[in-house]
């Protein structure tokens, strides 16, 4: 054991009254109760009392520094049960009765029991806590992204979990952003013996597609369409996430002219295809020389009541 | 089971009566024998060194001791509660301790 006074920090010409204080300081800071994360506390409490005992003890402090005794001969500790030293409750407290002194609850139900391992999971893990049986392993929960058209075809993928399993994950036809899919089984081993293993959960994420949108059930679809097509109506291929089908576009569309393609949307939903005439990239002399001697049977202002809102 | 007269030997810092207190407030929590006397574990005994340690040696204040008290034994509960999560997760393959670990490093830390 080290010199009594190096350990409490104080002069060999120290009061009763500066040891006693500088014990306190020292205590307070390095009780291992307060400490628990750092195991050096309680040696260095336990060497604390231990020099305390000695040095506040006026008779056996003389004999010490008489050199009568050595700071380990004259180690007094508090009673306590072997091993136990100042920091005793926290061999009580740690052991398995210490739910004894349990803080939520007065009382006397002894042991830790299977309900408080359930609430703290619950509470530490956000998980709900499981009534019944054996605890059935955790569910893994993990997010896969997804294209569009194998979103709305519906597809298989192979995913890799964290620990190395492969798992093949169906996506229904129809799924969406947020759709969780459930793989029984699939998640962490249950705990015990007979406990069934937890679930994966998978998080679908749709990424978004080049040309088509998805508004509920429907399909959107952005198409271009030459000035002529628009004016003398036409037909024309455009895609849908089954494939590209035929669409007649009538005479005289304008822009922004709903198409329905009835039932190619998903899960029983349509597409709509909005049409986007424009206009040739490079000069047309003809249709230029055409519209400046053109008179439009049509002659109404297609600004009318604009200007006074 | 220790008597209480028995444990106040053990102290004699504590005032008497200190004791009683302490018991009947539920900061050491003694049962009563047939006879309706006081009977301590060796548990109880050790909980009463804590009190010690803290209104003697420590100087907590009376009204304090039950925050502290509270402050300490939720710790400990989860202290146990994580001591079993640990003995647990000993018992179980290197693949899922590894999977757990790796899981709670993910985890936000605060």
């Amino acid at each position: 054991m080290d010199d009594p006074y190096e350990i409490l920090g104080v002069s060999r010409t120290a009061s009763a009254e500066e040891i006693r204080n500088a014990y306190r300081r020292l205590a307070k800071r390095w009780h291992p109760d307060t400490n628990p994360d750092k195991p050096e506390a309680e040696a260095r409490f336990k060497a604390i009392s231990a020099a305390y005992a000695l040095l506040s003890d006026s008779e056996q402090r003389a004999r010490f520094d008489r050199g009568e005794i050595d700071a380990t001969g004259a180690e007094r500790a508090p009673p306590s049960r072997p091993g136990g030293g100042a920091g005793g409750w926290r061999d009580w407290a740690e052991a398995s009765g210490g739910a004894r002194y349990r803080s939520s609850r007065g009382g006397f139900e002894g042991q830790f029991d299977e309900s408080d391992l359930e609430d703290f999971l619950a509470r530490a893990f956000g998980g709900a806590a499981r009534a019944r049986g054996p605890a059935r392993g955790a569910d893994l929960r993990f997010s896969l992204q997804v294209s569009f058209l194998d979103a709305a075809r519906g597809a298989s993928h192979q995913v890799t979990l964290p620990d190395g399993r492969t798992l093949r994950v169906a996506i229904p036809k129809g799924a969406e952003t947020g759709t969780v899919l459930r793989l029984p089984g699939q998640g962490m081993p249950g705990g015990a013996e007979g406990a069934p293993p937890g679930d994966a959960l998978v998080v679908l994420e749709v990424e978004p597609h080049r040309f088509f949108r998805r508004e509920g059930d429907d399909v959107l679809l952005d198409l271009p369409v030459t000035l002529k097509e628009a004016v003398l109506g036409a037909r024309v291929e455009v895609p849908t996430v089954d494939g590209p089908v035929t669409l007649t576009i009538p005479p005289r569309s304008a822009e922004g002219t709903r198409l329905r393609l009835r039932g190619r949307g998903m899960n029983g939903g349509h597409q709509y295809v909005v049409l986007k005439p424009v206009l040739p990239a490079g000069p047309e002399p003809e249709l230029e020389e055409f519209l400046k001697r053109w008179t439009p049977r049509d002659a109404s202002d297609p600004r009318a009541g604009m200007l006074s809102p | 089971m220790i008597t209480l007269d028995a444990v106040a030997a053990r102290f004699p810092e504590v005032a008497p009566g200190e004791l009683a207190l302490w018991i009947e407030r539920r900061w050491v929590r003694a049962e009563r024998d047939p006879d309706d006397a006081w009977r301590l574990t060796e548990m109880d005994v050790a909980r009463v060194r804590l009190l010690v340690e803290l209104r003697v040696t420590l100087e907590v204040t009376e009204e304090l001791i039950p925050v502290v008290l509270s402050l300490i034994d939720q710790l400990y509960d989860a202290r146990r509660s994580v001591r079993a999560i640990l003995a647990a997760l000993d018992e179980q393959p290197a693949a899922v301790r590894a999977a757990v670990l790796d899981a709670a490093r993910r985890q936000p830390s605060d």
